[in-house]
């Protein structure tokens, strides 16, 4: 996008390296690279079962994994779950939002947004309830402040949980099928956000069935197939000139409806 | 007999007065019992989910003999059993707290564990991936919500163990049930006095059910 700039020779905000990962005798990850420069957007596609969410899932620790290195903002995470400190940190600098939204039903929007500054960065309940309502003008929710997650449409609740992510001013944002638990007329407002909030420069790893969305907001499109990146390159490379069979077969399915 | 239904609505209300003097007792055993027995519920409850054997097998092991047992001889254990072992009498009144406590206490810790169970995992995941730790996710996003869901199961429990109390009378407590039984004894008056004991009993399980209802209908805001 013609208004960011990725500096490639940057520190990468995520190195993986040679990463494995195996439900029991599945072998879900295979020696999977991914390395993420500050600043980027990152599309994972591929079909159900590929291993794009645990890939993404691993990188703030949700998944364990059994073999590889795995760097993230500077911090080592260790295979089968070790080194639970740094993983704490690693979470304070790494947002998600989630393909069921996961808001705390318990807790108004605004609380819902401030819990996590309030709790982990100690901010002033003042200085939360501030950059709760910034965010949520900016998702454009400020009205609904007060009001119950239940009593939102799944869009709005999904623009709360990305508000939610970004209080705590992440330095990497990961999306997990964002909109596919949503109404078709919901989608757009979501992306939308997520359109925003790339253009203003965060680094994004977004995992997304929105292809005409990965194209256009995409620095590097990845595509895996059963928990092996078969091809990535930029966008247009990927989608319109695909060099390995199996992501060609994948785009015809997925493109043609 | 002239009559087999000589039904004597005076000396029904007459008992009453007697009856109330049983009421503080039973309060007292079975609230107090379940207070302790709520605290022994979240430890246990909460152990019970450890993924750690030293933390889990325990409390296993408690749920399943205090759950499996009677409370009727776990009360009996305690005020006849335990003085052989501690050498001492122990008051009636808090034999029967006990009992309660440790009877409920099972229970509970069942009734916690599903609780908690319930929350469904992407709950715990959202609040750790904004950086909160195990205990503050439990603390502010878990908990709230589970009990919330243990609501209507503490309030069953709450009624089981008030009239569990009724099985006391026989280590002598000056509960309800034995009250009635001393104001017979003078007055060969059973079947009145059991319906007045029966409507006493329903009077504080009532109150009981409508507080839970009250509670339940504030507790279910936003969910």
């Amino acid at each position: 996008m013609s208004d960011r700039t990725v500096d490639s020779t940057a520190t990468p905000i995520v190195k993986m390296e040679k990463l494995n990962k195996n439900f029991g005798s599945l072998h879900v990850l295979k020696d999977v690279d991914l390395s993420v420069t500050p600043g980027e957007v990152v599309v994972i596609i591929g079909a159900s079962g590929s291993g794009k969410s645990t890939l993404i899932r691993c990188i703030n620790g949700l998944e364990e994994f059994q073999s590889g290195s795995l760097e993230v903002d500077g911090r080592r995470l260790e295979p089968d779950g070790r080194a639970s400190k740094a993983l704490q940190q690693i979470r304070t600098e790494v947002g998600m939002v989630f393909q069921q939204f996961n808001l705390f039903p318990h807790l108004t929007v605004r609380d819902n947004v401030t819990l996590a500054p309030r709790k982990v960065r100690n901010a002033s309940t003042a200085e939360a309830r501030r950059t709760a309502d910034r965010l949520l003008d900016r998702v454009g929710i400020a009205n609904q402040a007060e009001k119950y997650p239940s009593q939102l449409s799944g869009g709005q609740q999904q623009r709360v949980a990305l508000a939610r992510a970004l209080a705590m001013e992440p330095r990497l944002m990961l999306f997990d099928e964002p909109t596919s638990a949503l109404d078709p007329e919901m989608i757009g407002e979501v992306l939308d956000a997520m359109r925003e909030l790339a253009r203003e420069g965060m680094t994004m790893v977004i995992v997304t069935h929105e292809m005409t969305f990965a194209r256009e907001v995409a620095d590097r499109v990845i595509y895996i197939h059963q928990g092996e990146i078969v091809e990535e390159g930029a966008p247009e490379q990927v989608f319109d000139d695909p060099q390995h069979e199996r992501t060609q077969s994948f785009l015809s399915r997925v493109l043609t409806h | 007999m002239d009559s087999n239904f000589d039904f004597n609505w005076e000396a029904a209300f007459q008992s009453i007065p007697y009856l109330l003097k049983g009421i503080p007792f039973t309060l007292m055993i079975s609230f107090g019992g379940l207070a302790i027995g709520f605290v022994i519920g979240m430890i246990f409850g909460l152990m019970r989910l450890s993924r750690a054997g030293w933390l889990r097998w325990p409390a296993i092991a408690y749920i399943e003999i205090f759950r499996g047992t009677p409370v009727l001889v776990q009360v009996l254990f305690i005020f006849y059993g335990l003085p052989q072992l501690l050498g001492g009498p122990i008051n009636a009144v808090v034999a029967g707290i006990a009992a309660i406590a440790v009877n409920s206490g099972a229970y509970i810790s069942e009734i916690v564990r599903g609780g908690v169970q319930s929350i469904e995992r992407g709950q715990r995941e959202a609040g750790l991936s904004l950086g909160l730790s195990r205990t503050q996710t439990f603390r502010y996003i878990i908990w709230p919500q589970g009990f919330r869901r243990m609501i209507p199961s503490l309030g069953n429990q709450g009624i089981i163990s008030i009239k569990d109390t009724s099985l006391f009378a026989v280590i002598g407590v000056g509960e309800l049930v034995r009250q009635g039984q001393i104001y017979i004894a003078t007055t060969f008056r059973a079947l009145e006095v059991y319906l007045m004991v029966a409507l006493l009993y329903l009077a504080i399980t009532l109150t009981l059910s409508l507080l839970l209802r009250l509670l339940e209908r504030k507790g279910l805001v936003g969910q």
